[in-house]
């Protein structure tokens, strides 16, 4: 809402700064978003009358204009625009002016005609954004008079960005109320007597629909005259609140709209039949709107109809056939009350959001139609004349929007704001806004005034107390509170725990778009249907992620494109996985890698990552379990993996997650350079944790014995620490791969697998021959289960 | 045969001048060795006629004495000597980086997120999550934000179908936690939020933080207390706070939180508009409408909700000047996070 700060001061003038109005504004709810003036700079742009106007010799479009400007001695303009005509008064910018955008205003020749100074049009004053000829001023301007003051242009435009609660202050005069409420001021509604019919012409009006449309004012006015132009006053006004001039009939329901908040329509009544009626649309009905687009509404959208079919979009827009035109002489005026309910959201349905919907969608004042349409209508007669009808009302009083009556109990206030505010502020803020308040043993009884849609409860009316008041005096507390000490489950390793971990070992935390490309989701996750938004951002962020693969994989690309050439990222947050039983929102930890092992260093040889460093990366977030031996993986193929370096990851039987090598045609299809690894794990598959426990330390020394067999290929050394355990009974204590060799000495096919042993009891020392039985027992097991034979 | 002084004083100079230890071993054989010459010596006592006898063993005695120690201390300072020799070949050029991985970092937003959880989560609030893919009911109806509410036209939604949506707020956690839990609550709710706009200024997904508190005395001065702390706790600065009123059909009364602007101190500029404020949290009492939604009493109960804008408190924080950098991930971006 653009709100003309001389305008509101008209109303209301309390003695505070533009700047300490629009603080003050903003301080009670009604953000000022900025505030400009009402017209760019420029000076010496005075009044000028045309009193002679000849052809200029050599130019078939320019004229050449002798104006008075108040001076002895008047000034010859060459000028190009269309309507001017001699007897016309115009902005005349003298020599020396400079006009907004720093044009300068010289002594200059047209074609070889002198000219000294320049007939103005708005947009070369910067008050339109296009014009086609000069700006018209008043017949009875006088000459030489400075333009600025002329039109009261030192003015500053306040622009409110109002909540959707206070459709109440879409209109001048609910703001001047606010403003006239904070400041303590006298408010005085415009007063808007009513019009004595001169005619006895009227339009019948039935409500059809009178749930949507409980009531509905009309009136005709027969004989305006359609060469009437808008008063320049009112141009200007309306301009200033960014609306623009459309000739005087459609200019004046603007205006009162503006002014009281109502929106208005003026139909041409030369083009309506019968009656109106106010009603839902039928299936078949047709309009062609105003902006030329043609609908068919649907049958929750309420019209206004005549006997030939629909007129309007009620509170929306009008129709193309029944609007006013240079040639209107008969005009019916609308001044409606359609509920928020049936308004709301109808607009958009059809792509369009008026001035009118905008203020249905929020709530007009109910009792607002009467004087708009009275106001309308003096404003009419003074601008363009004519003979006003009577006012035809049809209203259903059942239908009209509750009037409640509120309990406002002061130990609730004082309650719920934490402060008190004295009984007498209270009574007079609310009186001020506009309210009845009763006082009764120990609460108020207030009535909101009809246009306040947003005050329904107690609650509505302790916060208009508190923003009037002011939320500047509320007390900051700090609250005693019960103590309650939280859970912290020691059997649940916290989030932060593997970020950490991550992070330590190099990785960096990337946030990532839970929508993906459907494309790079296929890629790396073929076997799963991904949820599609009805409304994507772009086709490329269209399908909600099943994995946190597509979008790693695409900041690593982003990074690859800019010269990073070792990247390691992780991310947490939700897939969304459809499933049989509906969809999956679950959270989940995964990572990339790509590039060297170690960042580039003196100290270490370069060598590229694999697998393996991504696996003891995983591990390492497995061990916070405190069981990372319940972890296995298996060797299984997925579709974004290499078949031969791909794992997933299980806990007892039920999968946690994958591990592997990014699939060479998969890399090639997303753009990613070289090898990538990445590992993905269900975060409730992993975050269960095993509470230590602690077991009794052993006093007798241990023994320690390497064992180095030779297998085939195909065994596992997964499987072959299994057996080892197994058969390494209770004196086992621990046992672990220390090599693994292939080559010279190792037949092809086989490989030598080399295992360091831990032997230790509880009740006595060790004796070698014991050592011995242990071990033979775990070889003869390896040879039994796998044929592995010893390396000699 | 030498006179014993001049004996010992070869044998000094002998073991001063051992350049090693096979040197050393080598002199302290010929001289105290089974076969030394002072153990040849002593064994020569016996030839000696007896009065001599005790002197003479008593002088060789202290020969061999005076030299096993001159041994010891020519042994001790080659020990040294060779330590000394060692460390000086084993010095380093202690500049040299240290070997092996480097550490990354966490990504700004989740810095801030943690941070801001550690500020509530410090006074009793515990940490609530909801779903991202939310229906109708939770992310708006529950909400007191009914179908064709103009608040909704702001929000922008992301849909699946026409009941089901990414949350547009954190608000909907609210209501699941009401839902499950009796009063009192009191829950922070961060987590990722969706709406279908993007511009320098916004991204389709974004993070908030939820607060609820409800309880059977709380007040709008409550919330001012704890969100005047919290500000000026995040920012490390006894900033200026205020609260304006402004609209959320899901609190009344409802306030908007500006700060003083932490790029200008509050003089004006670019980032603030020259306002000298940054709008930086929405919040109010909880709407006795809300709570009838979910069954709590509003007479009996009153409660307080919040929600703030991660990616504008990091931005403000750390001086991050484009919104799109957070999701961008840029290494170079991210490892200023470190």
């Amino acid at each position: 809402m653009k709100v003309s700060e001389r305008w509101l001061r008209e109303w209301v003038d309390p003695a505070v700064s533009g700047a300490e109005l629009a603080a003050q504004l903003t301080m009670a709810g009604l953000e000022v978003d900025h505030i400009e003036p009402a017209a760019p700079a420029f000076e010496s742009v005075v009044v000028g009358r045309v009193i002679d106007l000849v052809s200029h010799p050599d130019a078939d479009r320019l004229r050449v204009a002798t104006v008075d400007v108040g001076v002895a001695e008047p000034l010859r303009i060459v000028c190009g625009a269309p309507n001017v005509a001699v007897g016309m008064c115009a902005p005349t910018a003298l020599i020396g002016a400079v006009l907004p955008g720093g044009f300068a205003i010289k002594p200059s020749k047209l074609r070889g005609v002198e000219s000294r100074g320049m007939l103005c049009s708005a947009k070369e004053l910067g008050l339109a954004e296009s014009s086609d000829g000069l700006l018209p001023l008043p017949a009875d301007s006088q000459p030489g008079q400075n333009v600025r003051e002329l039109l009261a242009l030192e003015d500053s435009i306040i622009e409110i960005e109002l909540t959707p609660n206070r459709g109440d202050c879409l209109g001048m005069e609910g703001i001047a109320r606010e403003v006239a409420t904070l400041n303590r001021c006298e408010f005085r509604p415009l007063s808007t007597d009513s019009v004595p019919p001169v005619a006895d012409t009227v339009f019948p009006v039935t409500l059809l629909d009178p749930v949507d449309c409980p009531r509905y004012v009309g009136r005709v006015i027969r004989g305006v005259n359609p060469a009437a132009e808008t008063p320049l006053w009112m141009w200007e006004r309306l301009r200033r609140a960014g609306v623009r001039s459309l000739g005087p009939l459609v200019d004046v329901t603007n205006y009162v709209m503006l002014e009281l908040g109502q929106p208005m329509h003026a139909f041409d009544l030369g083009r309506l039949t019968r009656g109106i009626e106010v009603r839902r649309a039928r299936p078949g009905d047709r309009l062609e709107l105003l902006n030329g687009v043609v609908v068919e509404p649907d049958v929750e959208t309420l019209l206004i109809t005549d006997q030939n079919g629909p007129l309007a979009l009620a509170g929306i827009m009008g129709g193309e056939i029944s609007s006013c035109t240079d040639a209107t002489r008969d005009v019916f005026l609308e001044s409606a009350f359609f509920t928020p309910a049936s308004i709301a959201g109808r607009a958009r349905r059809y792509g369009l959001q008026t001035d009118s919907s905008y203020r249905f969608e929020r709530g007009v004042d109910p009792q607002l139609q009467r004087r708009a349409a009275e106001r309308a209508t003096r404003l009419l007669l003074d601008i363009a004349g004519g003979q006003p009808g009577p006012l035809v009302e049809a209203v259903s009083p059942a239908h009209l929007p509750a009037e409640p009556a509120i309990r406002l109990r002061p130990e609730r206030l004082r309650k719920l704001l934490g402060m008190d505010v004295p009984a007498a502020e209270v009574e007079e803020i609310l009186r001020r806004l506009g309210m009845a308040v009763a006082i009764e043993v120990d609460h108020w009884l207030v009535a909101p005034p009809s246009s306040r849609f947003d005050i329904a409860l107690e609650v509505d009316l302790i916060e208009e107390i508190a923003r009037i008041h002011g939320y500047d005096r509320l007390p900051g507390n700090r609250p005693l509170t019960r103590m309650e000490m939280p859970p912290q489950p020691e059997g649940r390793v916290a989030l932060e725990r593997f970020k950490e971990t991550l992070t330590q070992r190099g990785f960096q935390e990337a946030i990532t778009y839970s929508f993906v490309d459907p494309a790079f989701q296929r890629c790396l996750d073929p076997e799963r249907q991904p949820l599609t938004l009805a409304n994507p951002i772009s086709a490329d962020l269209a399908v909600m992620r099943t994995s946190l693969w597509p979008g790693l994989l695409k900041a690593l690309v982003y990074n690859q494109k800019r010269q990073q050439t070792r990247i390691r990222l992780f991310e947490h947050g939700l897939n969304f996985i459809p499933a049989i039983d509906g969809l999956r929102q679950e959270p989940y930890f995964a990572g990339v890698a790509t590039g060297s092992a170690l960042p580039e260093q003196w100290g270490a040889p370069a060598r590229p990552l694999d697998f393996f460093d991504l696996k003891a990366d995983v591990e390492a977030l497995l061990a916070l379990s405190g069981e990372p031996e319940a972890f296995v993986f298996v060797a299984v193929p997925h579709p974004a993996l290499h078949p031969g370096q791909s794992a997933r990851i299980e806990r007892a039987g039920a999968v946690v997650g994958w591990l592997g090598a990014l699939h060479p045609r998969v890399a090639r299809e997303l753009d990613v350079e070289g090898d990538a690894f990445l590992f993905e794990l269900r975060l409730e598959g992993v975050q269960t944790a095993r509470t230590p426990m602690f077991q009794e330390l052993s006093k007798f020394p241990a023994s320690r014995r390497d064992l180095a067999i030779v297998v085939d290929e195909s065994v596992t050394v997964r499987a072959i620490q299994d057996c080892i355990d197994r058969h390494g009974g209770e004196r086992l204590r621990e046992a672990w791969l220390f090599d693994v060799y292939r080559g010279k000495g190792i037949a092809v096919g086989k490989k030598s697998l080399a295992f360091g042993l831990i032997l230790q009891d509880f009740s006595h020392n060790l004796t070698d021959s014991m050592v011995e039985k242990t071990v033979s027992g775990i070889i003869a097991g390896l040879a039994g289960q796998f044929g592995a034979t010893l390396r000699v | 045969m030498d006179p014993l002084p001049e004996l010992i004083q070869t044998a000094q100079a002998t073991i001063a001048e051992a350049g090693d230890s096979a040197a050393l071993d080598q002199a302290r054989v010929h001289y105290l060795g089974k076969k030394g010459v002072l153990t040849e010596r002593l064994k020569e006592l016996g030839r000696l006629p007896p009065e001599q006898r005790r002197d003479a063993g008593q002088a060789i005695n202290e020969a061999k004495q005076a030299l096993e120690t001159a041994i010891a201390a020519r042994k001790a300072a080659l020990v040294a000597a060779a330590l000394d020799a060692r460390l000086a070949s084993e010095a380093i050029d202690v500049t040299l980086p240290g070997r092996g991985q480097q550490p990354g970092g966490r990504h700004p937003l989740s810095r801030t997120l943690a941070r801001i959880e550690a500020f509530f989560v410090g006074i009793g609030f515990a940490v609530a999550e909801g779903p991202e893919i939310e229906d109708d009911f939770h992310n708006f109806e529950a909400l007191n934000i009914p179908p064709h509410h103009p608040a909704r036209a702001m929000h922008d939604t992301f849909y699946f179908d026409a009941h089901t949506l990414l949350r547009t707020h954190t608000s909907p956690v609210q209501i699941r936690v009401m839902e499950r839990q009796a009063a009192p609550v009191r829950v922070i709710a961060p987590g990722r939020v969706y709406r279908c706009d993007s511009d320098l200024t916004h991204s389709p997904m974004f993070h908030q933080v939820e607060g609820l508190l409800v309880d059977e005395d709380v007040s709008f001065a409550d919330l001012k207390g704890v969100l005047d702390d919290f500000l000026r706790g995040f920012f490390e600065r006894d900033l200026g706070v205020r609260f304006r009123p402004s609209y959320f059909p899901f609190t009344e009364p409802s306030a908007e939180v500006d700060i003083q602007c932490v790029i200008c101190g509050g003089g004006g500029c670019r980032v603030c508009k020259h306002s000298g404020w940054l709008e930086v949290l929405g919040c109010g009492m909880v709407h006795p409408a809300v709570f009838d939604k979910v069954g709590i009493d509003s007479e009996r109960y009153t409660g307080y909700a919040f929600g703030m804008g991660v990616e504008r408190l990091t931005m403000l924080r750390y001086g991050v000047n484009d919104l799109r950098l957070f999701f961008d991930n840029d290494l170079r971006f991210l490892r200023q996070f470190q």
